[in-house]
């Protein structure tokens, strides 16, 4: 039996906390007060920059969304994002079975494991170059070619995780499913897939979050397909209209919201992922 | 399973696997080849080229900007690293004992973790352009009255801070799992052989999260030796190359720079140092957890 005191609320440490998280919230309040103000009200003191605004006037962000092609960007986004995790969800665990339940006692699993899992070392900086001349070649300089490269990108920590969650499933399930007349294809789409629920959750939120989130892919693949993503926007923005804060700051704040607004809702399933990805 | 259900079975994983192998292989490996070809090559990125033997490679190590470039990564790196997991250790603790609002705060604690580095980097230069030096003028101090990003010296500290920043938030949460998994009776024997305070987190809890603690060093020092993001958001390499990293040099140079070659060989050091570091670090923290 657990004494009572042992559950008693710690409040200068939940006090501290609190205080602690103003680091985390002082950036996305400043990011808020700046998007909603007209550049006459920012005067160069710290007040003048960081006081509510007169007005929670929409104008900046509906002329941000005009300049950044907002429904553009967003759209494309969610294509990339939407497309690599389906996409990497069927053939990742795929693979993944298919080595998990054999580089036990095949020395050709086992090799396809360690040669796809050490992918994971080698940094982006020594493909790129290569790359952008091959898919230039192949004509896949464009959106397609960055869902493809992220599918290959992604495969190394996918393997890892998915092959690693076979290892609890039992055999028997499919021996099973065998005895009935159920080919190994059949088997794994009616019971395997399924059963690694809770793996392809990790595997979509993390997925989901590396390419929502990467510059430099699209950045040196598609810059030339006049297509952009969410942050390529906010680059080309950056470097175009970078001195009107205020309009920089409703596209940053437009750039910030979709992730934001997915992490509120999905907030637990997001935390596990990360978590399980992490650790596993 | 009997014998024509086995030759089923392998016939289906074959036909998943080769393919799949050739994707990979197709856009990982080969490009890694292409990459180590290059960087014999005078290449600049368009026209013919010639070899040049190991020409590259001898240079590269007479280049300043680039050695420039690997000191700054690694100053990034290291300091990061140390700042990112003192702070994250600590918030950890701080999260996972007898708070009110838990779950919320562990929530609110993560949120820098879920935004694109990109445009975090273009409002923390804001900040360190605009606001810090207005800060800094009011409370009279003359280092911070004009902006950290345009001083050689300081510039560094800021990326620092920008990559801290997001990173405390994803490496709190795997200490946090990690100090779920210490049981509660540990503590309750510790408390009777009379371990308080730091006596009691040397020698009972951090011991007992080794394992997280080497997930969060291997995370850590491989993401911010590969940092690109902030680089381009805070400073694009300057003032006068102070914060150049590896990758932004590479691609800085190797893209637009007419140096594909030479950046490839680059590229190629590069990508031995990661290995090097990794297999370093997962041997040397893999042999301290076995220890105990």
């Amino acid at each position: 039996m657990k004494k009572k005191v042992n559950q008693k609320v710690n409040w200068p440490v939940t006090i501290l906390l609190i205080l602690g998280l103003i680091t985390v919230a002082f950036p996305l309040y400043m990011t808020i007060v700046i998007a909603f103000k007209q550049p006459s009200e920012m005067t160069n003191s710290i007040s003048g920059i960081l006081s509510l605004p007169k007005s929670w006037s929409l104008s900046n962000f509906a002329e941000a969304m005009r300049v950044t092609d907002f429904w553009h960007s967003l759209f494309n986004s969610i294509l990339i994002t939407v497309l690599t995790v389906v996409i990497s969800i069927v053939i990742h665990s795929l693979i993944g079975y298919a080595i998990g339940r054999n580089k036990g006692h095949s020395k050709f699993y086992n090799f396809a494991y360690l040669y796809i899992v050490s992918g994971m070392f080698v940094p982006f900086a020594i493909l790129m170059m290569p790359l952008v001349k091959q898919t230039a070649r192949l004509g896949l300089a464009n959106w397609v070619g960055v869902i493809i490269l992220y599918v290959v990108f992604y495969m190394p920590m996918n393997v890892l995780l998915y092959s690693g969650y076979l290892v609890n499933i039992p055999m028997a399930l499919e021996e099973a499913a065998y005895v009935d007349g159920a080919t190994t294809w059949q088997t794994y789409w009616k019971i395997i897939f399924p059963i690694m629920k809770p793996m392809h959750a990790t595997v979509a939120v993390l997925t989901a979050l590396g390419t929502w989130n990467d510059v430099m892919t699209p950045l040196v693949i598609m810059s030339g397909s006049g297509m952009t993503t969410l942050p390529l926007a906010q680059m080309t923005f950056q470097t175009q209209f970078g001195t009107n804060f205020n309009l920089a700051f409703a596209s940053y704040l437009l750039a910030l919201l979709p992730i934001l607004i997915f992490y509120l809702i999905c907030q637990k399933q997001i935390l596990n992922g990360v978590v399980n990805g992490a650790v596993k | 399973m009997d014998k024509k259900g086995m030759t089923g079975r392998k016939r289906t994983f074959l036909a998943i696997t080769i393919p799949i192998m050739l994707l990979f292989f197709c856009f990982n490996t080969l490009p890694l080849i292409q990459g180590v070809i290059y960087s014999f090559t005078n290449f600049k990125g368009y026209g013919s080229f010639d070899w040049v033997g190991l020409r590259n490679y001898i240079d590269l190590f007479q280049d300043s900007r680039v050695g420039n470039s690997y000191l700054f990564t690694f100053k990034l790196a290291i300091t990061a690293t140390i700042v990112v997991n003192v702070i994250s250790l600590m918030l950890a603790m701080g999260l996972n004992s007898k708070i009110k609002f838990k779950s919320a705060l562990r929530g609110a604690y993560f949120v820098p973790n879920i935004l694109g580095a990109l445009v975090v980097g273009y409002i923390f230069n804001y900040f360190f352009t605009y606001i810090l030096p207005a800060f800094g003028k009011m409370i009279g101090s003359g280092t911070l009255g004009s902006s950290m990003l345009s001083n050689e010296k300081l510039a560094w500290v800021a990326v620092v801070i920008v990559c801290a920043w997001q990173s405390i938030a994803m490496n709190t949460i795997i200490y946090i799992s990690g100090l779920q998994t210490v049981p509660e009776d540990v503590y309750e024997a510790g408390s009777i052989d009379g371990a308080t305070g730091w006596k009691k987190f040397k020698n009972l809890t951090f011991p007992l999260i080794l394992p997280f603690f080497t997930i969060n060093m291997v995370l850590c020092v491989k993401n911010f030796l590969m940092v690109f993001d902030q680089i381009m958001a805070l400073t694009k390499g300057g003032p006068a190359q102070s914060t150049e990293s590896i990758s932004y040099l590479i691609y800085q140079n190797g893209m637009g720079g007419g140096q594909f070659g030479f950046q490839s060989a680059n590229a190629v050091i590069f990508f031995i140092v990661i290995v090097g570091i990794s297999v370093f670090q997962l041997g040397v923290l893999g042999k301290k957890e076995e220890q105990l």
